[in-house]
């Protein structure tokens, strides 16, 4: 029987076979295996049966601990299960591991290998997470392909109920997870014949049932624990062979065949790597092609790690072996090796002394690093580990791919060395994410890949930005199966869809002479040549590359398309590249759009039919002159002004050239400047804000809920106006306590996304034209210019005097400086505009502990960061530790800080005489309580450290190092609702507890936003969302209510878009209580489905309909006779249909599951109308005046 | 004891009296207490076919809006393998309205250009609609669009949905053509069944406080029952098709006046929106109590009677009734030009 071929990722393919081979799935989101998560879910939901005919459950933990728990119960009670999981969540799961591979219980887990953060997070893959997981006696298979990770998925399940040892079958994050590659499918069939039932009988037969009771899980004693410990021995013993005799009896029933260590190349090979993961295949092809010049190399591919089977591994070996370099995908610092390569160096030991294999002599060995966090792993590099094992005395230890000019690990390499065949089509599309571009590529793979006798490969590239980022699809297709498993360098064809990036990347470099390049052009054939940079014509003409122009733009407006140009742009490629016959290609193009957009509706199809339709009458080939007349060069990535390390550093890695960039470019141990994100200067609005100062009325409002703080607003004395540029703006101040001042609003024109909610949100109408406001969308482009002068010109303006401010009034408030700028999160972000409050009212004194999620990839993704500092240098200082611990880590702050003001002010009572009793003295009773009190301590310390200076004790140098903590410190723990309701609840509720001086911002956007929108315990009922694929069908966890339960806990429950003055009240409200604070932040998010620029009115509507409450629960009233809690929402005044109707999330429940929706829509109406009872009964309550409470 | 039948698009109807569509249908609990109070068909909410297709067109964008941006989240949602775009839902409450009740149940389709209706048609009919009102509702804004081609628009709408079902079709329309007798003889003649008079336009309002267009639907009153009071008098005998009035039937005596001027029967929304539901059985009584009071026999006897063509003074629904109308109020509005 002919297998099926289809094209997908390797998380699919997992999945594919895990989600049929078990009855219990728990799983968490974690990057890059939450889709393999994802799709059990979505299949669960839709009633897709395992291959016994019954629809596993799929149950989504609160962290990967306790997705490792519930797979470890189910197990123990007879059950399959399995999870999906990655990096920090496979760390967490190591304690359950250990269980269960001590219990020898069968199960596989399977992981898309994944960084673990050490100097900085990092979601890209390597193998030190796996790695970690080497003591927990679990078997570790290891698959370096697409293909491979159907295959092994499917023989990791088999061999793990064959031997009892459990499973961890992993891939490379990315490299393969995110691969789409053809491969063959297996069936049911095929899994059914593996699976061997008696084993799995026999697991249901040990389980823990009180039909036949048994103990386990005891506590054991010095006598007897370690001799039992090793009773398992014979178990792993035996489990190398069991694996290869389910390998041998896969290979007989499916045709491909594995072994625990596979040998390829010459058979008389003198050198050898070894090495695990998708790296294997580059080197397979590297071998291939130097071994067909004449050269003898050889590669052993470790399938089986654990348990190593030394025997195995010698046979594996060619007896003519003299040097093996064993790559390692980790770094263990300060060990001997990294662990293959010890695990190399003593299998062969022991292997020779045993006589295993042919060989007659140990051969050298080396190690060496490679492909951290997912870094290129080339042909080239394969060569030179090839070429350093030639050497007299090849580097040991060494690294490839980078330029270690510090410690001086690494080998050079020659980039330009290439084993692409000319058979292979290989094409870059450089695209905007979301313009369908991607979208495009993977639906081009999959028609070449399903309709043709090619094999085809994609491989996408993202931005670190949520807004405005880049992507790169790198494709292949060929008559052999693709291995290539490094991005494409030298592309036959490239494609930009967005003329913007001709200014911003050298698309052209990677071009092939006589190469083809396709612009989407808003100029058409004729007139576009002039119009291109200088270095963009150089090397067209340089590489007389063939050049096609289509205005996308265009034809996607005329079809209804609006800005996406995914189908154009796939006809254009069909039609230039010619990889299938143009009509062929058309016709599949035309079926596929059917089968991706049928289910969205008719009218979807339609219009994705008229842009195949209208396309290749728009697409012309450029006639190339022979001169060049542009004059038009590439700008730099920064600021020639930005400082040194700004500039070249962080600027070229922002140009995409991080690459190459040596270790002695970087900090040693993570830390980098604040205040880099204004040298971006993205200028990815299309339209901008333009300030009309006769309709303002100067209620800030705009400036508050610009969510990328690009609208600035300034008072000042009307001789700053001097040398102001002509179109500069400047009005008189509205405020009568600004009488005689001017006002400015300033929009950055080139940091502005363009989201349009400060339009939204103004609530100034034109008298004589309502449409327009005191702010209004203008097209960027010809505001650029003069609009980046009146910019820098309006930063020159000095601030405001802080201490005159009146902090409690919107208008004022906000001209307080923002200390977080122009952050890469979403265009109209929900959570943006809290965290641009509190950097305003605090950040001169801000310590931030960041969970991981949106605000920690926004907050801190390199190449820069959105936290900046004030002209006096004051500013957040912000870490991320991890995304369970944050609560714990802020506490650390807090403590920390207090340990060492206490000690400041010990040490100011004991020098007291030394530097003045007067001083002491007002130093230890400053009140702190308003910016003036702030202010006023601030030149104290000043003072101090000055007196310090001349003072030669220990106790002044003590004194010096901790004076600056006799100024208030402000401690924030901020994350989203992923953290806050589940992982880190835990801590969460420790440090709630703890009664310290902590503030606490939960940005709830109701679901996982960063790794996708999986549902949390945030996510309201009826919400659909990743996890929760047939509509959330439990009420929200109401975390407010949990934290006012102790009594002591300032607790605020807000929503900017509803009322901003009651946000701006809990915010300070929060932080003057002494004592902890939790500040819940209802933030919209782009995972809701919504219209992002009227987002702050679903906001007002989710507040006016009871969806979401609005209350400030104070413990300081209570201590004053007074009801700790207000509710400050009124009674609702519409229906919770009206805000769920605004928002996908909920709407598509009724177009998938109707029946369902209409259920859980009443039930969310039942849930807000007794929840705002019940806060009604506790506002209105009596309370007993009770003394204030001393909370630590 | 009178008879209160009529006939309606081929059903005989117990009385004239039917409630038209409004959000009354949306439940089977509010169709069957309709039944209850004496209605005698219904005419169900209508299926909106921009609505079907501006869903599509948001939930497409909603769901891939921001995707294949970010590598941590390239997708915001589960992504179903099938949604239910189309009619379904409609489609279901037909058939569940039908075993609900037992009074003739008509489906409306509301659009406004030539498209997807035909094939909605057919599904309805396939459902078990006994009738089907197409509710063409268009507000020309295009200058440069002529009247004929806007009128020929409606013909060819009607075409297409009668080619494609068996079952009845009438027609609801706005009053607003510039020869609204010939409309009603050219969708008679292009295969109406019926002709319902009319409905009521989206009329915008301004938020004073906002500065902005309210969307703002009013309920009728009964002063609005003279629009379709005009020209149902007016077309009566001279149209095959039947007539329907809707708009401003509030209580027994609208409808009377309607039924004289030669509706077939009387459709009502806004009285029983505002009054609820058992006001149906209220205005049956006092239709039946006038007539019998008024020694009336049948609906049937009192249909037309007061038409133009049967009335005393036919030309009291032209321009000469106008320009006595005004006469008469002459006093009021310009006192000083009272000799």
């Amino acid at each position: 029987m002919k297998r099926k071929f289809k094209t997908m990722d390797a998380n699919e393919a997992v999945a594919n076979v895990a989600y049929r081979l078990n009855e219990v799935i728990a799983i968490y989101p974690i990057t890059p295996s939450s889709p393999m998560g994802e799709w059990a879910d979505q299949w669960a939901s839709e009633g897709v049966p395992n291959v016994w005919g019954s629809v596993p459950h799929v149950v989504e933990m609160q962290s990967e601990g306790g997705a490792a728990g519930a797979v470890h119960g189910a197990l123990q009670t007879g059950a399959l299960a399995t999870t999906f999981t990655a990096s920090q969540g496979l760390l967490l799961m190591i304690p359950n591991m250990n269980k269960i591979a001590g219990e020898l219980t069968p199960a596989t887990f399977h992981v898309s290998a994944r960084t673990v953060a050490t100097h900085a997070l990092s979601i890209f893959g390597d193998h030190s997470d796996v790695m970690s997981c080497r003591m927990t006696g679990w078997a570790m298979i290891c698959s370096n392909s697409v293909q491979e990770a159907m295959d092994l998925a499917l023989i990791s399940h088999a061999a793990s109920l064959e031997s009892r040892i459990p499973f961890l079958h992993f891939f490379d994050g990315f490299r393969t997870s995110h691969e789409v590659n053809k491969i063959e499918m297996l069936d049911e069939d095929d899994m059914r014949a593996l699976i061997n039932m008696d084993r799995v009988f026999e697991h249901r037969r040990r389980a823990l049932s009180p039909e036949h009771p048994v103990l386990r899980g005891t506590a054991q004693n010095p006598d007897v624990f370690f001799q039992m410990r090793e009773t398992a021995n014979p178990y792993y013993d035996a489990c190398p062979e069991k694996v290869q005799e389910v390998m041998d009896k896969f290979a007989k029933g499916v045709g491909r065949s594995y072994h625990l260590f596979d040998y390829v190349g010459a058979p008389d090979a003198e050198r050898v790597i070894m090495m695990m993961g998708s790296g294997a295949e580059a080197a397979e092809e590297t071998i291939e092609h130097l071994n067909g010049r004449g050269e003898k190399l050889g590669l052993v591919k470790v399938r089986l790690y654990r348990p190593f089977s030394v025997k195995s591994f010698l046979e594996a070996l060619p007896a003519s072996v003299r040097q093996i370099a064993v790559l390692d995908r980790t770094k263990e610092a300060g060990a001997v090796g990294e662990p293959l390569h010890v695990d190399v160096v003593n299998a062969l030991h022991e292997g020779v002394k045993r006589g295993f294999g042919k060989l007659k002599a140990l051969p050298a060995v080396v190690g060496g690093r490679y492909g951290l966090s997912s870094k290129e792993f080339t042909p080239a590099m394969v060569k030179a580990v090839y070429d350093n094992l030639k050497l007299q005395q090849p580097k040991d230890h060494f690294t490839i791919g980078i330029q270690d000019d510090v410690s001086h690990t690494s080998l050079t390499y020659d980039a330009e060395f290439s084993t692409e065949p000319d058979s292979v089509v290989r094409a870059m599309f450089y695209g905007l994410g979301a313009d369908g571009t991607v979208g495009a590529n993977k639906n081009s793979i999959k028609i070449i890949g399903e309709n043709t006798d090619n094999y085809a490969q994609g491989y996408f590239v993202y931005d670190s930005k949520k807004s405005g980022a880049a992507t790169v699809s790198h494709l292949r297709f060929g008559p052999q199966p693709i291995r290539s498993s490094y991005l494409v360098s030298k592309a036959n064809f490239v494609a930009c869809h967005q003329w913007i990036f001709l200014e911003r990347y050298d698309m052209l470099s990677a071009l092939v002479p006589g190469g083809t390049f396709l612009l989407n052009s808003p100029f058409g054939p004729d007139e576009v040549w002039d119009h291109l940079p200088r270095p963009v014509q150089e090397q067209i003409i340089a590489k007389k590359a063939k050049f096609f122009v289509i205005d996308a733009y265009q034809v996607a407006r005329d079809s209804g398309m609006g800005s996406r140009m995914n189908t154009i742009l796939q006809v254009c490629f069909f039609a230039i590249s010619k990889v299938l016959p143009r009509e062929e290609a058309i016709a599949a193009i035309r079926e596929s759009i059917r089968d991706t957009y049928g289910r969205k509706g008719e009218e979807i199809v339609q219009k994705n039919m008229k842009a195949v339709d209208e396309t290749l009458s728009h697409l012309f080939q450029v006639e190339v002159p022979a001169k060049l007349s542009s004059t038009i060069e590439m700008p730099p990535a920064f600021s020639p002004t930005a400082p040194a390390f700004e500039r070249d550093v962080l600027g070229v890695i922002y140009a995409g050239r991080g690459d190459e960039l040596p270790v002695s470019a970087f900090p040693a141990d993570g830390t980098f400047p604040t205040g880099t994100a204004k040298w971006e200067k993205r200028n990815i609005a299309l339209e901008i804000p333009a300030w009309d100062t006769k309709t303002c009325i100067q209620c800030g409002k705009c400036a508050m809920v610009c969510p990328h703080a690009v609208i600035r607003i300034k008072v000042y004395d009307s001789q700053h106006l001097a040398g102001a540029p002509a179109t500069f703006k400047a009005t008189d101040a509205r405020d009568k306590e600004w009488a005689g001042l001017q006002y400015t609003i300033q929009v950055a024109p080139e940091d502005c996304t363009g989201c349009g909610i400060c339009v939204d949100i103004c609530p100034a109408k034109n008298k004589s034209e309502t449409r327009l406001k005191a702010i209004n969308m203008t097209p960027q482009p010809p505001l650029r210019v003069p609009e980046r002068e009146n910019w820098e010109f309006f930063l020159k303006i000095p601030e405001f005097d802080r201490r005159k401010i009146k902090a409690g009034n919107i208008r004022q408030q906000q001209i307080q400086e923002p200390l977080f700028e122009f952050s890469g999160a979403c265009s109209g972000c929900g959570e943006t505009p809290y965290l641009k409050l509190l950097s305003q009212l605090f950040g001169d004194r801000a310590v931030i502990a960041n969970a991981t999620g949106c605000s920690s990839i926004y907050g801190g993704n390199l190449p820069t960061t959105p936290w900046t500092k004030n002209a006096a240098g004051r500013g957040p200082a912000w870490s991320n530790s991890l995304f369970e611990d944050n609560a714990e880590f802020g506490l650390g702050f807090r403590l920390s800080i207090d340990k060492q003001a206490e000690f400041a002010r010990e040490l100011v009572r004991r020098l007291s005489g030394s530097i003045g009793d007067q001083l002491a003295t007002a130093l230890l009773t400053a009140p702190q309580k308003d910016e003036a009190d702030i202010f006023e301590q601030r030149q104290r310390v000043d003072l101090l450290k000055e007196k310090l200076q001349g003072l030669d004790s220990l106790e002044a140098r003590q004194l010096l190092s901790v004076a600056d903590m006799l100024v208030k410190k402000s401690v924030w723990i901020v994350g989203g609702d992923g953290w806050a309701y589940d992982i880190g609840y835990g801590g969460l509720d420790h440090v709630l507890a703890s009664g310290r001086n902590v503030n606490l911002l939960v940005l709830d956007t109701e679901v996982y936003s960063n790794t996708g929108g999986q549902a949390s315990k945030a996510t309201p009922r009826a919400a659909v969302a990743k996890f929760a694929a047939g509509g959330k069908p439990s009420a929200k966890k109401d975390l407010g209510l949990m934290a006012m339960s102790y009594g002591h806990v300032y607790v605020a429950s807000v929503a900017m878009g509803a009322k901003d003055e009651h946000t701006l009240k809990a915010f300070l409200e929060a932080e003057a209580y002494d004592g902890p604070s939790l500040i819940i932040a209802y933030s919209h998010c782009i995972a809701h489905g919504i219209d992002m620029t009227k987002a702050m009115t679903n906001q007002k509507v989710a507040v006016e309909s009871g969806q979401w409450l609005l209350y400030r629960y104070n413990p300081e009233r209570a201590a004053l006779g007074e009801n700790p809690l207000l509710l400050d929402s009124r009674t609702p005044t519409r229906k919770v249909q009206d805000y769920l109707l605004m928002e996908t999330r909920f709407k598509m429940l009724t177009k998938s599951k109707p029946e369902d929706a209409k259920r859980l829509w009443a039930e969310a109406q039942h849930d807000a109308e007794a929840r705002f009872r019940l806060y009604e009964y506790l506002a209105q309550r009596k309370v007993e005046k009770e003394p204030a409470k001393a909370a630590k | 004891m009178v008879d209160l039948t009529t006939r309606y698009l081929g059903l005989k109807l117990r009385t004239p009296l039917v409630p038209s569509a409004s959000p009354l249908s949306q439940e089977l609990d509010s169709i069957r207490r309709l039944e209850d109070a004496g209605a005698s068909a219904i005419v169900l909410y209508s299926l909106f076919e921009e609505q079907l297709r501006q869903e599509s067109l948001e939930l497409d964008h909603y769901l891939s809006a921001g995707t294949e941006s970010f590598a941590e989240s390239l997708t915001y949602f589960p992504q179903p393998s099938e949604f239910r775009l189309g009619p379904e839902g409609y489609l279901n409450h037909i058939r569940k309205a039908k075993e609900a009740v037992g009074i003739p149940v008509i489906a409306s389709l509301n659009g406004a250009t030539p498209g997807g209706w035909t094939q909605y048609a057919r599904q309805i009919q396939q459902a078990g609609a006994d009738a089907l009102e197409c509710n063409i509702y268009s507000i020309p804004t295009d200058m440069d669009v002529p009247a004929a081609e806007i009128e020929q628009g409606y013909i060819e709408i009607l075409k297409a949905v009668k080619s494609s079902v068996s079952i009845p079709v009438a027609v609801k329309l706005s009053p607003f053509f510039s020869n609204m007798a010939n409309m009603a003889k050219r969708l008679d003649e292009a295969g109406a069944s019926g002709l319902v008079l009319f409905n009521r336009f989206y009329q915008p309002d301004i938020d004073l406080d906002e500065l902005e267009i309210k969307p703002n639907v009013l309920l009728s009153t009964a002063q609005a029952l003279r629009l379709p009071l005009t020209w149902i008098g007016i077309l009566y005998g001279r149209v095959k098709v039947n007539l329907a009035a809707t708009s401003g039937v509030h209580g027994p005596e609208e409808a009377i006046k309607l039924l004289m001027v030669g509706a077939d029967v009387t459709m009502l929304c806004s009285t029983l929106l505002r009054n609820g539901i058992s006001h149906l059985r209220s205005i049956e009584q006092g239709l039946v109590a006038w007539m019998e009071e008024h020694e009336y026999e049948s609906v049937e006897q009192m249909k037309g009677s007061m038409s133009q063509i049967r009335c005393s003074d036919p030309a009291a629904f032209e321009r000469a009734q106008y320009m006595r109308a005004v006469k008469s109020m002459q006093h009021v509005l310009f006192p000083s030009r009272q000799s």
